[in-house]
């Protein structure tokens, strides 16, 4: 820590610090910022809003157009909800068809406040522990409502032919996950993220076969077009043919997911960007609370630089897998080395550090605080593999409920594992490490999920609303579908009812033109540079600066550094980058030069936001800002709030704008997950 | 422990739908044996683009075997030669150094190629908007507990809906036939009660649109469920196959 305040002396006097301490401005009226919660008690919110809210009458919904960025469990159950209820939607996906949204990919479980289990669960109580969860970085009222409405999303999939986990009996199964000490999670194997979203594309395809949605396929959104000051419409590219194409609606709204592939390696599918996220940022929206991405505790290690991405393996595996690295260095050092096996340290030599730290929650301690143990320990050189791996071990499992039994709950995750490490976990323990999983932070928006620019909504994982500082296991599903189904079909009409005078728009006028040129000019520049680097290439050391300085232990150093290799990184990008193919044509590289484009502004906010907030909160830790036993040490007069950035110009400052969070309903405390 | 091994590869090469392909051989040395497939192909890529050439194109996506995106028929076998995987799945340990390794798209009248190794399934969704769905609106869904479902039935329906929709079972059909794909769909719903009340119109809608989308008939091969990368087994097509006789007699 001596070093820090001459640190603290030399970035002040550096242009970065001033990149964001440009707080006078954000005290202009026009800069103040409105959350929209309504009035009353914290549990009558949301009732009172829906009976009080504006709506459209059925007539008047034909006439109006709404665009949904994304088909994955929000974007879908958005576009099928709303189509439902006599919107004319068009739906645009990246991949080849609706159904392979990333959220297909999540394993665990979806949360509801059913009770199901008689174990003194309630709205309030997973509320609570929404909120808790989430280092009280989060907004109350919006999360009582995901509360609130996470029982009618479990009604809602079953009626789809969700095939749920059922108990003998014939109702449904639960299991738990990490930061509850309840059994609230419904699940569908390990493969729950792809029955819901199964779901929500069948709900889609009879809204698409009805004609009330227009789906678009292989088509990237580029741009946003605003027409007088309001969200009117999108730019994409067409990607079988290189085309751009222009679509017009009386709102727009992004499902399109987390930037968690800023890292490049992280569970994120292939495709996963947060380009619309930059877009919308460029056009006005406010992006919040960006340092907050969740690095998830359970996933396989990395084995080499010719890696892709990291693979998850579901945190439903810590209900019954005990964690644990070696308790004594000469063991652990005799592992990496080959010398020794896990199987040959008898369990007095084992280190279960979550039991031993947290003896309340155990392995099944919040995903935050698993990463960073898991890091502590690894650090202090107790690392096994590469040194970047502790143990997820079955032995205990298998000897208390059977090998049958285990292989019922987990045999697709063990096999998958398998597979890819070629180990077998029945066996031998599985080898764990963290990896960039989820992004908390995203495009801020309002009680209405309305982001700071009008008709433009935002919803799921690409907005901040829900997680605060960390995203509780099992929640993500939920939040989608919550603003998919149950939310933004509401909210949005409030929007909605008065534009149904405002007639169809016409892609045909100058915004789009500008627009469409303005992402011509983009590409033109783009291939023009004929470097040397592949865009691959680039987003790699990327990754590399963002995971070793913007990971998962920051300090003001590491940020300072992290904001200063980021501008080699952009300098090579726009020096160095290399496209191969032409812009007129299908160009998986030209995507990826694109991408990344945007990858490289969303690191650079990142950083800043990482490097304003002096204070350890959720998955945001900054190293200087830790109790002694090494827990996060938040800095609630200082920094309670939802850190709103507004994007002022290409080469300009950001100005950062504050939502102060109130609690009303809960009384703020140190996460305590001891006892 | 992981070692690197080189391998030839032969991988088919087309500008587009119409235009005529060829098969284009590469050498790659120093591939890690635990690098996935997809991961050498992306080797392969990075030392085509430095070269100035154009990158191989494939489609992935999820990279864990559940979005259905990847493809690839590899020796012979859609996914390649492991059973119960997708091709982002594969590792490169089951090669050999020296091998020689064949990398086709699938082959279906119905699946277009577009370019290289991607090809069109849109034909799988147009299936899927025929019928495959329970049709309610969102918000009038009763208490999730009020209609107990067995576990057993459960546990078969999600053995059915488990299908990822990457079209391996056509690549892998003499035919071309999506029986295995329509049929997993109409199966998860044939069995659990909130699919019963149309049952009978989603079998036909679904069979009616496979087959005006030029995918062969079925003819018991059972390639499809043997090459099927989530195992969905073969008895999903005799389900299938009565559901709809049933809704014809019911016509």
């Amino acid at each position: 820590m001596a070093d820090l305040k001459s640190v603290e002396g030399m970035i002040d006097s550096t242009p970065i610090m001033k990149d964001y301490a440009d707080i006078e401005s954000s005290k202009l009226p026009e800069y103040q910022i409105d959350s929209k919660v309504p009035e009353g008690p914290l549990a009558e919110k949301w009732t009172n809003y829906k009976a009080h809210q504006k709506l459209v009458n059925p007539a008047n919904k034909r006439n109006l157009d709404v665009i949904v960025v994304g088909t994955g469990l929000a974007g879908a159950s958005a576009a099928s909800t709303l189509a439902e209820l006599g919107f004319n939607v068009s739906n645009f996906c990246i991949q080849d068809s609706p159904r392979r949204a990333h959220s297909i990919a999540a394993q665990g479980g979806i949360n509801a406040a059913k009770d199901y289990q008689n174990d003194g669960d309630s709205v309030y109580r997973l509320f609570y522990d929404t909120v808790k969860g989430g280092d009280f970085r989060s907004r109350e009222a919006n999360v009582y409502r995901l509360a609130e409405v996470s029982n009618n999303i479990i009604d809602q999939c079953v009626q789809q032919g969700v095939p749920f986990a059922r108990e003998y009996g014939g109702l449904l199964a639960n299991r738990s996950f990490g930061g509850a000490q309840v059994s609230r999670t419904f699940y569908a194997k390990g493969q729950t993220g792809q029955q819901l979203l199964l779901g929500a594309y069948a709900s889609l395809n009879r809204q698409i076969q009805k004609g009330q949605v227009k789906s678009y396929n292989r088509r990237e959104m580029l741009d946003l077009v605003i027409i007088d000051g309001r969200a009117r419409g999108i730019i994409v590219r067409n990607l079988v043919t290189g085309e751009l194409e222009r679509y017009a609606a009386h709102a727009v709204v992004l499902a399109t997911g987390g930037y968690g592939r800023t890292f490049f390696l992280s569970t994120n599918a292939m495709g996963c960007n947060g380009s619309a996220a930059i877009q919308a940022f460029k056009k006005g929206a406010y992006l919040s609370n960006l340092a907050f991405t969740q690095i998830h505790p359970t996933c396989i290690p990395v084995h080499g630089e010719d890696q892709s991405k990291l693979t998850l393996m579901s945190e439903s595996l810590r209900n019954d897998g005990r964690i644990w690295v070696p308790k004594k260095k000469e063991d652990a050092e005799a592992i990496r080395a080959g010398k020794k096996k896990p199987t040959d340290i008898p369990d007095e030599d084992r280190d279960f550090y979550l039991e031993r730290r947290y003896p309340a929650f155990g392995n099944l301690c919040p995903r935050d605080i698993a990463s960073r143990a898991a890091k502590e320990r690894c650090d202090a050189g107790y690392g096994v593999g590469t040194g970047n791996a502790v143990y997820l071990d079955f032995k205990y499992a298998i000897q208390r409920l059977g090998a049958d039994v285990v292989r019922d709950r987990y045999g697709n995750l063990f096999d998958m594992y398998q597979m890819i490490s070629d180990d077998n976990p029945y066996e031998t323990p599985m080898m764990i490490f963290p990896a960039s999983h989820y992004t908390m932070g995203g495009i801020w928006v309002d009680y209405e999920l309305q982001t700071s620019i009008k008709g433009l909504f935002a919803i799921g994982e690409c907005n901040f609303s829900d997680h605060g500082a960390n995203r509780l296991g099992a929640s993500a599903l939920m939040q989608g579908l919550a603003d998919g189904y149950f939310v933004l079909p509401y909210t949005m009409q409030n929007y909605l009812s008065d534009q149904i005078k405002v007639p169809h728009f016409s892609t045909d006028t100058p915004e789009f033109d500008k627009a469409q040129k303005d992402v011509e000019d983009r590409i033109a520049k783009l291939m023009a540079i004929k470097g040397t680097k592949s865009p691959d290439e680039i987003h790699k050391r990327l990754g590399h600066v963002m995971w070793n300085l913007v990971g998962m232990g920051r300090t003001l150093q590491s940020l300072v550094q992290a904001i200063d290799e980021l501008e080699d990184v952009r300098k090579e990008f726009y020096n160095d980058l290399r496209i191969v193919g032409s812009a007129n044509d299908l160009n998986t590289e030209l995507e990826k030069a694109l991408r990344l484009e945007d990858f490289l502004v969303m690191a650079k906010m990142m950083a800043i936001d990482a490097l304003h907030r002096n204070e350890s909160c959720g998955a945001h830790f900054r190293e200087e800002y830790q109790t002694a036993d090494g827990e996060a040490k938040r800095d609630d007069e200082n920094y309670m709030y939802v850190s709103c950035w507004k994007y002022t110009g290409d080469n300009e400052k950001p100005v950062l704008l504050k939502e102060p969070l109130k609690y009303e309903a809960i009384q703020v405390q140190t996460r305590n997950y001891k006892s | 422990m992981e070692t690197t091994i080189s391998v030839n590869l032969k991988i088919w090469r087309q500008r587009g739908p119409k235009e005529k392909g060829q098969f284009a051989t590469y050498h790659l040395d120093n591939v890690s044996t635990g690098s996935s497939f997809l991961e050498m192909l992306d080797m392969l890529n990075q030392q085509l683009v430095e070269k100035g050439e154009e990158p191989v194109v494939f489609d992935s996506d999820c990279r864990e075997g559940i979005c259905g995106m990847c493809s690839l028929y590899i020796n012979g076998h859609p996914h390649g030669p492991v059973q119960g995987i997708t091709t982002c799945q594969l590792h490169m340990r089951k090669f050999n150094d020296g091998d020689t390794i064949t990398i086709e798209p699938w082959r279906s009248a119905a699946f277009p190629v577009i370019r290289d190794l991607m090809v069109n399934r849109n034909a799988f969704d147009q299936i899927q908007q025929a019928g495959g769905y329970v049709s309610f609106n969102c918000g009038g869904a009763p208490d999730a507990n009020a209609t107990p479902i067995s576990k057993e039935v459960a546990d078969v329906a999600m053995d059915s809906a488990t299908c990822i929709g990457c079209g391996a079972c056509v690549a892998a059909c003499k035919n071309g036939s999506a029986m295995l794909f329509v049929s997993a769909k109409v199966s998860q719903f044939a069995l659990l009660p909130q699919g019963q009340v149309e049952r009978k119109r989603r079998a036909r809608a679904m069979v009616k649109k496979m087959d005006e989308l030029g995918f062969g008939n079925c003819t018991n091969t059972g390639a499809c469920a043997a090459e099927c990368p989530k195992n969905i087994p073969l008895s999903n097509i005799a389900r299938l196959n009565r559901e709809f006789v049933k809704a014809k007699c019911a016509e």
